[in-house]
């Protein structure tokens, strides 16, 4: 029986031992709140992704080649950030600055290839307007965009701070969170070039 | 903003408590496999589609989604450091219960909207038939 006491004793000890600032359970909260957004978007997706109003289907408009290219852009910007994270545990500051830079542009040259993909659609008269398909379409994927786009910022920002200040506790725990956000997005991604590119382009 | 810079002034040195705070636990090891691993998902699926795929499209479709599955798990342990442990086990319990309501959605209304799509149609027509 005391044994039993003795081991609660030992637990509670534990937990006490760990007095986090609850900012990293707090926007890993965030992250999830986030997935369910973007899980409405998916099954608006599901459900009109087909519903093409007699317009330009998902076979004809995708270009596979253009998103293999999209996804490791994101996937190449997920490892930079790893460096840039490997780099600021042994702080150094320039060279997890390098990384951070690194991946900024490779986030940059997604959003740009994004952009040019969303301009040809439009050019083409396949805009959001045109069907339910492709209002669910620019819905998702215009979704997760933004969403990189603030990253950037984000990562911008973080750059200018970590330049100023060095890699201080409080500027290690926000290029923590952005790690989270950043490779969070590169999950979300995963789901978009699966269910609405690839399964898009199925016959 | 100007609130966390003097937080940053007060903190910013001999704050020795980097071990509790959550922060740890990367390795080059982990994101080198983690990164491996996701470009062999990523490419297969890719290859897949791009040569034609099976005969039968869903057979692709499905897996499509299997490699997408597996490969939101790899993300997750080694870019987002998810274990059972971190944060005393809340981390891991947001993800299930997100996980949980993901599914819900998902699953819900794609077999609502389906099975409402294949009934309404038909039932709409019987009625106007029957219309005086």
């Amino acid at each position: 029986m005391s044994a039993v006491a003795h081991e609660s004793l030992q637990f509670h000890l534990e937990t006490e031992h760990h007095p986090q600032n609850g900012t990293l359970l707090g926007f890993w909260l965030y992250l999830m709140s986030d997935c369910l957004i973007f899980a409405c978007m998916f099954a608006v997706y599901g459900v009109l992704g087909r519903s093409y109003a007699g317009g330009p289907t998902g076979a004809e408009l995708f270009e596979l080649p253009l998103v293999a290219l999209n996804t490791s852009l994101l996937l190449l910007s997920s490892i930079t950030y790893g460096f840039a994270m490997l780099e600021m545990h042994r702080n150094r500051q320039r060279a997890t600055l390098i990384w951070l830079a690194m991946t900024g542009l490779l986030g940059a040259g997604f959003i740009g290839i994004e952009l040019y993909e969303f301009t040809h659609l439009i050019a083409d008269g396949a805009g959001p307007q045109r069907s339910a398909f492709l209002s669910s379409f620019f819905t998702l994927v215009g979704t997760h965009g933004l969403h990189v786009s603030c990253g950037i910022i984000w990562l911008i920002t973080l750059m200018v701070q970590v330049s100023k200040k060095g890699l201080i506790a409080e500027n290690k725990r926000r290029l923590w969170c952005l790690s989270m956000f950043w490779h969070f997005l590169d999950v979300v991604w995963i789901g978009v070039f699966s269910f609405v590119y690839l399964m898009g382009v199925l016959p | 903003m100007s609130a966390h810079t003097d937080i940053d002034a007060i903190h910013g040195d001999g704050h020795e408590h980097e071990h509790d705070d959550g922060i740890g636990h990367v390795s080059l090891k982990g994101y080198a496999i983690g990164f491996v691993l996701a470009v062999i998902l990523t490419a297969i699926p890719f290859w897949l589609v791009m040569s034609g795929g099976f005969k039968n499209s869903s057979t692709t479709a499905l897996v499509v989604l299997g490699f997408a599955a597996v490969q939101i798990v790899v993300h997750m342990i080694y870019f987002l450091h998810m274990n059972t442990k971190s944060e005393g086990g809340w981390n891991m319990l947001a993800l299930i219960f997100t996980a949980v309501l993901v599914l819900i959605t998902l699953s819900g209304s794609i077999w609502v909207m389906y099975h409402l799509n294949h009934n309404m149609m038909p039932a709409m027509m019987h009625d106007m038939q029957n219309l005086p």
